[in-house]
């Protein structure tokens, strides 16, 4: 398993080019390992992210079930041997369709981490680096979205279009850039008057080059813990959309669509529509959550030191 | 750090930039509703599909929608200026009476939840940061992660099927009454919304109060009270406390839209008779003036709670410089 983790945080080009930065002994990619190492908590939850990975896109492969037709007959019948967790109300085998469902929430979620934290990343670079009267036009645009009910554009949208899976990737990272912005604006605000930024400016270094070759990569620690928590949260954002009715239409699923489906069954007594969806959602993002949360205990240097 | 002309002159500025956003706000609102449907199209919406031309034409007349759409901008903003918020299509009341009957119950709701989340999720963060990674600690960060890592309507849910379903102790439906005073009067039916919404902020809360103190409890200034004999105790309550909460109340702040959205599903769940689902309602039903309405209100709400949390932490943190 710690292989696994190496292989994955070594990706991050942060590692090398940090490391001369700081107390080169310790590099960092160590720190990042000896942090998972001794949190647990976060260990685990790698390993269990593996297993829902596993159980959402091998899981088909070996458990067969019809998610396309639906079988009326067969609706809301509680767990049984050709059912292991029931059916819903549209006849769907919930096993199978947490499956299904999963491999959806868990494209969206990561999709959306990378590109609402690509793009506020680079929009926060772009921001702190010319700073002034740039800086200040794109900060309130980013004021004015957060500002905005997100209902008020969930509205507007199921309005207009009908939910796919492109559309609520879309829709979801809208909503998500914010914060990542604004985040990378205070490290680019920090990281513009470091030397090394002034003498690559100083050498004829263009802002392109600066905001793409020092101020990006100088904060991808950031960047990296922050993406982390985007994935968890725009599985819980999906979650909340399905319920204000902007769901994945039938026959295509989501943990979220489930989850809100299956509550409209609460007096029935019909748990097995709601606890296994509301469960995957729990245990996925609280493994995101734990795995972000040591992510930046481990890329935070004062916390070491005690 | 400067005087106070350059505290002057950083409040001027930020409140300023706080008129630019609700500006953009109201602007960015009012560009959504009429991309969705306007003129006749919007007249049928809401006087019916099948109304005569007349009728459409009276209602365009009356609301004024047959002007350009930077005339009715302006015309919306100077009634605005004036504390008129405009007139619902669809309820007989005005955008002003909406606010006046509901804003105190969202007041009640969204206040209460979050003295009550505060009040636990500070000793609670306190606790976690002094006996970090011990079991305590493991057991309140992961009950802080489950509460956070839930949808929040779910969470209301399984209060209801537990308390009102399962136990039969407490009422599933928020109180139902129109006015502030109805509300209040029956307690029992708050419980739950309340509880719920607390819940879902006291997650978020503890997170933050957490790592902000154990921030904190890396300063040297805790070096230096233990090195001069203080205990345990007084260090965390005289010295990390104070200067820990001032990062979680700018947190606070700048958590208000999370706050509004949650609060909002808390009201769709409990189905509570407040701003929310007034405005929930409105967006479903094209009613723009009320949606409209609510929004310049949320934003208002969010602009000056970010704002203050700015200059509490600044007035609060000597180390902050105005810039």
């Amino acid at each position: 398993m710690s292989a696994d983790v190496s292989a994955v945080l070594s990706e991050s080009p942060q590692h090398e080019r940090l490391s001369d930065d700081r107390a080169t002994k310790d590099p960092q990619w160590r720190r990042v390992l000896r942090t998972f190492e001794e949190n647990r908590l976060a260990f685990a939850s790698i390993g269990l992210l593996v297993l829902i990975a596993l159980f959402c896109f091998v899981g088909p492969l070996i458990y067969h079930t019809n998610q396309v037709e639906t079988s009326l007959l067969d609706a809301n019948s509680p767990p049984s041997s050709s059912h292991p967790l029931g059916s819903d109300n549209l006849g769907y085998d919930v096993l199978g369709r947490l499956m299904v469902g999963g491999q959806s929430s868990l494209e969206i979620g990561l999709a959306v981490a990378i590109i609402s934290t690509g793009f506020g990343a680079l929009y926060g670079a772009v921001a702190g680096w010319f700073g002034g009267a740039a800086d200040a036009v794109m900060m309130r645009v980013v004021d004015v979205v957060m500002s905005m009910p997100m209902v008020l554009v969930f509205v507007f949208l199921a309005t207009v279009y009908r939910p796919t899976l492109p559309l609520l990737i879309v829709v979801l990272s809208l909503l998500s850039w914010l914060g990542p912005a604004r985040l990378i604006r205070g490290e680019a605000l920090s990281l513009r008057t470091r030397e090394y930024v002034q003498a690559v400016r100083s050498m004829g270094g263009g802002s392109r080059r600066i905001v793409l070759r020092h101020i990006v990569p100088n904060a991808m620690g950031t960047i990296v813990v922050n993406a982390t928590f985007q994935v968890a949260d725009a599985i819980i954002a999906l979650a909340l959309l399905s319920y204000l009715g902007f769901a994945i239409p039938p026959p295509a699923a989501s943990w979220g669509g489930m989850l809100s489906n299956g509550t409209n069954f609460l007096l029935d007594g019909y748990w097995w529509e709601i606890y296994p969806a509301g469960i995957m959602i729990l245990l996925t993002v609280v493994a995101f959550n734990f795995i972000g949360d040591a992510l930046r205990d481990s890329l935070d240097v004062r916390l070491q030191h005690r | 750090m400067l005087g106070p002309i350059g505290v002057t002159g950083y409040l001027l500025r930020r409140v300023l930039q706080a008129v630019v956003v609700l500006l953009g706000v109201s602007i960015a609102a009012f560009l959504l509703q009429h991309l969705i449907a306007s003129g006749p199209n919007l007249a049928r919406a809401i006087i019916g599909s099948r109304a005569n031309s007349a009728t459409v034409a009276a209602f365009i007349r009356e609301y004024g929608l047959d002007r350009s759409l930077p005339e009715q901008y302006l015309a919306f903003l100077w009634q605005l200026l004036h504390g008129n918020m405009g007139y619902s299509y669809k309820i007989n009341e005005s955008v002003d009476a909406i606010v006046a009957h509901d804003l105190p119950k969202d007041l009640l709701l969204v206040g209460s939840s979050l003295v009550l989340a505060l009040a636990v999720a500070v000793p609670v963060g306190m606790m976690q940061a002094a006996k970090r990674n011990r079991a305590a600690d493991y057991l309140a960060t992961t009950t802080s992660f489950a509460l956070y890592s839930m949808p929040s309507y779910w969470l209301g849910l399984l209060l209801i099927a537990a308390f009102s379903i399962g136990l039969k102790w407490l009422p599933a439906q928020a109180p139902q009454a129109a006015t502030i005073t109805g509300v209040l009067a029956q307690p029992r039916a708050l419980v739950l919304p309340i509880l719920s919404l607390a819940l879902v902020n006291y997650a978020v809360f503890s997170r933050y109060m957490r790592s902000s103190a154990i921030e904190q409890l890396a300063e040297d200034y805790v070096r230096t009270a233990r090195a001069k004999g203080a205990s345990r105790l007084r260090i965390l309550t005289r010295h990390v406390l104070r200067n820990a909460l001032i990062p979680v109340v700018t947190l606070v702040g700048m958590s208000l839209p999370t706050i509004v959205t949650n609060g909002l599903i808390v009201e769709l769940v409990f189905n509570f008779p407040g701003l929310g689902l007034t405005f929930f309602n409105a967006a479903q039903s094209l009613d723009y003036p009320v949606e409209l309405g609510i929004t310049v209100l949320i934003g208002v709400f969010t602009v000056v709670g970010s704002l203050l949390a700015d200059v509490f932490y600044a007035a609060l943190d000597p180390r902050v410089r105005y810039r």
